[in-house]
């Protein structure tokens, strides 16, 4: 199924979110992840589905400045 | 109060500005701005809102100039190598702009300093490096209910967004706590695109003149993503989360408390570019 990823179309296995961010090699504690526009907590990434046409943003820490 | 045709020369290009006009420049003249670390961020936020006529700026800073700070601190130079960062800003912001009242304190933000520092000010700059102090401004605004203009960058990326406590996205509705240590690379070791910097802290000045004028759109309820290596801006769409431990419908912090110290970050390994 076609999925957009940080504004990116792509093509994935049907999955949980949690398994994409394994497939991914990214770490669920490096990112915040938000759903078709509304954030999802951590405890639910596990038991999240990826459904066709979903619109995922993984939002990853940055915190330089100086 | 009025300005003298000096001033009146000096802020021309803006008071031309319908947007600003000579109303809009005695709102700047009347503003106090908080910058949060006279860095990489803060060099830049600095020196435009100096130019601009902002009337008190005030700097938050504990650390020396190093060599290391040159490629993208710009508001230092190099004869104020182990200098004071906040009294080299002071300097060249007084050299810019005698008209500006820059207040300095040579100290780290932290809970026992925070939310007093940010109570006397009108809008808040984080141009912080470190995730406990990140997350410490956004609830001292929280608190003291003060607009904050967030900014961060590492490597190649740049990110800003605006908060107006209550009304919009924090940062914790996004990123509830800072990363567990140990899992992210230092800055030093990621490094920085200097320039980035400079892109990225004048966003956030202009985000900060916006608020004081009360023009245009603020970037709330959204995050303004940069990659310097495809010059490509993009914008998440962020919004209030009811589950965000600060501003949410059941909140658990509630007071001010110091995270432990973490390394900045980070995008450690993954395959989105």
């Amino acid at each position: 199924m076609v999925v957009r990823i940080n504004g990116k179309s792509e093509e994935i296995q049907g999955t949980t979110v949690l398994d994409l961010l394994k497939a991914k090699n990214i770490d669920p504690h490096m990112v915040a992840v938000e759903l078709n526009d509304k954030m999802l907590e951590r405890d639910h990434l596990a038991t999240t589905a990826v459904k066709e046409g979903d619109q995922l943003e993984f939002l990853f820490y940055m915190g330089g400045g100086r | 109060m009025d300005f003298t045709d000096e001033q009146i020369t000096r802020y021309s290009r803006h008071i031309l500005l319908p947007e600003v006009g000579g109303k809009g420049q005695k709102k700047l003249a009347k503003a106090r701005l908080l910058i949060v670390g006279a860095g990489g961020l803060g060099s830049p936020a600095a020196l435009y809102l100096a130019a601009a006529g902002v009337g008190t700026l005030g700097l938050i800073d504990s650390d020396a100039v190093d060599l290391s700070n040159l490629q993208r601190q710009i508001i230092h130079h190099t004869p104020d190598l182990g200098r004071s960062k906040v009294l080299s800003a002071k300097e060249k912001i007084r050299a810019l702009n005698p008209d500006v009242n820059v207040v300095t304190y040579e100290d780290r933000l932290l809970a026992r300093n925070a939310l007093e520092l940010v109570r006397g000010y009108d809008v808040v700059i984080d141009g912080v490096d470190n995730f406990p102090a990140k997350f410490l401004i956004n609830d001292a605004c929280y608190f003291a209910e003060k607009p904050l203009v967030h900014g961060g960058i590492l490597r190649f990326d740049g990110r800003v967004t605006t908060i107006l406590p209550k009304k919009s996205a924090c940062y914790r509705c996004v990123f509830r706590n800072p990363p567990p240590p140990g899992l992210v690379a230092s800055c030093q070791e990621a490094g920085v695109i200097g320039v980035l910097a400079g892109i990225i802290g004048t966003i956030q000045a202009t985000e900060a003149l916006k608020l004081v004028l009360g023009i245009g759109r603020p970037l709330t309820d959204r995050m303004l993503d940069f990659d310097a290596r495809r010059t490509a801006f993009r914008e998440i769409k962020t919004r209030r989360n009811p589950n965000c431990p600060l501003c949410g419908d059941h909140p658990t912090i509630t007071e001010l408390v110091d995270h432990e110290e973490t390394e900045c970050a980070v995008k450690v390994t993954s395959d989105i570019s």
